[in-house]
């Protein structure tokens, strides 16, 4: 075998060696999962506009401890939401509550909606109903009026 | 389409009103919803490794101020508070927590800029900087003499907001 076949041979059977890999096994912990949940809908207080489940800031690493930690408690969303919430204040929740102050602010947009629809709808509706009548039939004099300028159009582009 | 602008052009104005308004606040200011709430006791350790209850009132009004020796804003606001605790430290207790800190570097750096508070929480993982809803360093809470957290300064104090708020204590109680 010549060197450069060899090289190649060696080369290629580099390929073959490649070493094993596996997927770490996850184990899927129910109470992560729901851990994470709880997290998506708070809002982290240093981030400005994430998740504290999506934050590698310290401070949200801590709230999702507290999280988990508040979970094998036994406690409910709900309770654990507030513990922050009472905290943090109506901040921290993604999306504002519907009670109380975030009440007007699921309200407003739908109740807007109505409104201008509404008033779209009364305006375009008035618009089709104001349709011209028919045009007046013209007199003989108009005609004959039309007629003399037209003909007095033609001789001044001539 | 005439009275249309008399409807249109207030209200523009006032959503540029609105919107300019909102302009004007601050958007990394996250009001404490515990001003007005009795302030947390909460057990643990100081910097000496006395075990101590932070939030209990013993004779004065507490001026609890939340630092790190790895924030840059508590240093200057640190000078604010040596003055304050000459001068008011027979009205208020001065006590202050040492957030998310090594305990070497937390005692160093009282050893070296001094060290206005009458002793320092250890709050070595932030768990009382969560049960304060602390969310950055500095932040200084006012505990009246009933255990009310009264007011909140989120930032570096001054010489000025420390004083106002300590006059603050005098207002309630009398």
């Amino acid at each position: 075998m010549s060197y450069p076949v060899l090289f190649i041979t060696l080369l290629l059977s580099l390929l073959s060696v490649s070493s094993f890999s596996y997927a770490d096994t996850v184990s899927e912990d129910p109470l992560e999962r729901r851990a994470l949940d709880i997290g998506k809908t708070l809002r982290c207080a240093v981030c400005q506009n994430q998740p504290i489940s999506e934050s590698n800031s310290g401070l949200a690493k801590d709230m999702m401890a507290v999280i988990k930690e508040q979970l094998q408690k036994g406690k409910s969303e709900r309770e654990i939401e507030d513990y922050f919430v009472a905290r943090y204040g109506d901040y921290v929740l993604m999306k504002p509550r519907q009670q109380g102050i975030g009440l007007p602010l699921w309200l407003i947009p739908p109740f807007l909606l109505i409104i201008i629809g509404s008033v779209a709808f009364i305006f375009l509706r008035s618009r089709t109903l104001k349709v011209p009548g028919r045009p007046k039939k013209l007199t003989d004099e108009e005609k004959a009026r039309i007629k003399k300028e037209r003909e007095k159009n033609k001789h001044d582009k001539d | 389409m005439k009275q249309w602008a008399y409807v249109l052009v207030p209200a523009l104005l006032l959503l540029l009103a609105l919107l300019s308004f909102g302009l004007t606040n601050d958007p990394r200011y996250i009001p404490s919803p515990l001003i007005g709430k009795p302030f947390p006791q909460l057990s643990g350790i100081d910097l000496n490794g006395n075990k101590v209850i932070l939030g209990k009132v013993k004779d004065r009004p507490l001026v609890i101020n939340v630092w790190a020796s790895w924030c840059a804003a508590c240093r200057t606001e640190h000078r604010s508070f040596l003055r304050g605790a000459q001068k008011y430290s027979r009205q208020v207790e001065f006590v202050g927590v040492n957030y998310k800190d090594e305990l070497l570097n937390g005692k160093r750096w009282l050893s070296t800029l001094g060290d206005p508070y009458e002793w320092s929480f250890f709050d070595n993982k932030g768990r009382a900087g969560l049960e304060l809803g602390v969310y950055g360093v500095p932040e200084t809470f006012f505990v009246n003499q009933q255990g009310v957290i009264i007011h909140k300064i989120t930032g570096p104090v001054t010489d000025a907001s420390l004083a106002d708020a300590i006059a603050m204590f005098s207002k309630g109680s009398k």
